[in-house]
């Protein structure tokens, strides 16, 4: 029971907004601790699994390019493109996200796309143009529109990636089930994510037209 | 042959340059700290694979005390109406960096296994997606400074400033997939796969089928990895009780069961390199802005996953 108490200090770090790295490097002191082990083991165990997972943080790559073309102008040339197409709205830009993070994902191509190399650069910049074209913004709608596209890919990903018979998930499920003793091909598990696939984009593409609403609903409302 | 280590180098001169970067600029606030925050993860990018696990450790705990001191803020980006200026010069080419990221990592998975040099493969098939993005990262950089008349020194100003925007939010998800290896090395999961078994009567698959699904995506929010929920929960419900007891199907069970996680991610700061770093990416005040919009979805979806089990698993 011990064990758990790095999860208590988890929840109770996260619920009181303490800085983040620091709830973890404590919860993780405290349950390696409360395990039995010596400080300096603790201390051994977290580097060597901070090191072997150091390939999380490889995505921060993609910063300087990204940098240099916002700093040559692309949020701003996304938003002149953005106002010359009469029939695009923040809800088609996304939907059409949706779909094809989702596909890209079920092919195996989950690493085409992501928050910092396509979101960030022109997957928010035209779900705000969209918008912005229409008249003007306010800070919060704008947040909000951000955080739309920031979930809609998360969505998109997890929802589609699934459906590949070779990702990383699929592969644990079936070596878990086979050290339990039941051998299953992974195309049949993979096939077995298709409906939550379908469930996701009606689920969320109906929630990205709900939003649509709520912005023609205020833009009416601010005329 | 290209491996992870080639690109874990490259990382780590990226972050050294950000952290002489900052040791530089003698007018801002905490230049020492902040310099010394991104100096140390980049020696962890560079040199963490020969350091003993004592020394990578202790890294990490300069990284926790150095972030929780406060960083400086990232600076300030060029006035709008320069960018605009330059949107107007450039056009539509600057798409063409944008874009070449995705089309050179899509061409290299696709062909790194034709690709050779002597005998050797020209990318190590174990990473061969990290390695692809590393690679079309270079070429989006090359095309960019060839194509775009920006400052020489821009991509890696620009490039600091979007990561101090971030902040020590950058070494959190890596932080977290330690704390998994943790609560793994101590057990955490058995004792919490034990105490859902004992509190819950399981008279029948419906309720098997509920607890099984809800218990992915809580763990899952506990955790923030679906990964370190499913072997818990499938161990402790899905086979003895779905599989074994009510005669449920595995295949359906499993994969299920692992969307409902999913679902999970979706809700939890604890993943927070879906949920925290984007919003910090993105720049949004609230630290949960991106976790609050995927709620509803990741609710909904939970309870989908949910009718979906238990109108399939006992059917063959």
């Amino acid at each position: 029971m011990l064990v758990l108490s790095g999860i208590a200090i988890v929840i109770l770090g996260f619920a009181l907004r303490l800085n983040p790295l620091v709830v973890v490097g404590v919860a993780g002191l405290v349950t390696g601790l409360a395990g039995g082990s010596s400080l300096t083991g603790v201390i051994e165990t977290f580097g060597r699994a901070f090191a072997e997972n150091r390939y999380v943080g490889i995505v921060w790559l993609v910063l300087p390019v990204i940098g240099l073309l916002e700093r040559a102008g692309l949020r701003e040339r996304v938003q002149a493109l953005i106002s010359t197409v009469h029939a695009i709205t923040t809800a088609r830009v996304l939907l059409g996200y949706l779909l094809l993070r989702q596909i890209t994902s079920a092919l195996g191509l989950n690493a085409l796309f992501g928050q910092a190399q396509m979101v960030r650069p022109l997957i928010a910049p035209m779900a705000e143009a969209a918008e912005e074209r229409r008249g003007p913004i306010t800070a919060a709608t704008r947040m909000e529109i951000r955080a739309y596209a920031a979930a809609t890919d998360n969505i998109g990903l997890f929802f589609g990636e699934d459906v590949f018979i070779a990702i990383g998930s699929v592969l644990l499920m079936k070596g878990f089930l086979q050290q339990s003793g039941y051998v299953v091909a992974p195309i049949d598990l993979a096939f077995w994510a298709i409906p939550t696939a379908i469930a996701a984009f009606m689920i969320h593409g109906a929630r990205l037209l709900l939003l649509e609403r709520r912005l023609k609903r205020a833009r009416a409302l601010a005329r | 042959m290209i491996t992870l280590e080639h690109v874990y180098f490259l990382t780590g001169a990226m972050f050294a340059v950000f952290a002489l970067g900052r040791a530089l600029d003698r007018r801002s606030a905490r230049r020492w700290r902040s310099a010394a925050f991104w100096g140390t993860y980049a020696l962890s990018f560079l040199a963490g694979s020969y350091l003993p696990d004592l020394l990578n450790g202790m890294i990490l705990i300069v990284l926790v005390v150095l972030a929780a001191s406060g960083l400086a803020a990232a600076d300030d980006a060029a006035p709008v109406a320069e960018r605009r200026e330059a949107a107007r010069r450039n056009g539509n080419r600057l798409f063409v960096p944008a874009l070449a990221i995705p089309v050179v990592v899509l061409l290299l998975t696709v062909s790194a296994k034709h690709l050779h040099i002597g005998n050797a493969a020209l990318v190590d098939p174990a990473h061969t997606t990290l390695v692809a993005l590393a690679i079309a990262v270079l070429v989006a950089l090359a095309l960019g400074c060839a194509l775009l008349r920006v400052p020489l020194l821009a991509p890696l100003r620009e490039g600091r400033r979007l990561m101090e925007a971030v902040g020590w939010a950058a070494v959190l998800p890596q932080t977290l997939a330690s704390l998994g290896a943790l609560f793994a090395a101590a057990g955490v999961g058995r004792v919490v796969g034990a105490l859902v078994t004992q509190a819950i009567p399981m008279t029948n698959g419906f309720i098997a089928v509920v607890t099984y699904t809800l218990g992915m995506a809580m763990f899952t929010v506990i955790m923030g990895n679906a990964f370190a929920a499913f072997p818990v929960m499938t161990a402790g419900i899905g086979l003895p009780l779905i599989v074994g007891r009510f005669g449920g199907d595995p295949v359906i069970m499993s994969a299920v069961g692992m969307l409902s996680g999913f679902c999970g991610t979706l809700m939890t700061p604890m993943a927070a390199n879906f949920n925290i770093v984007p919003a910090a990416l993105l720049e949004l005040p609230d630290r949960n802005g991106v976790i609050k919009v995927q709620i509803p979805s990741a609710v909904l979806l939970l309870a989908a996953n949910t009718a979906l089990m238990a109108a399939f698993v006992f059917r063959r």
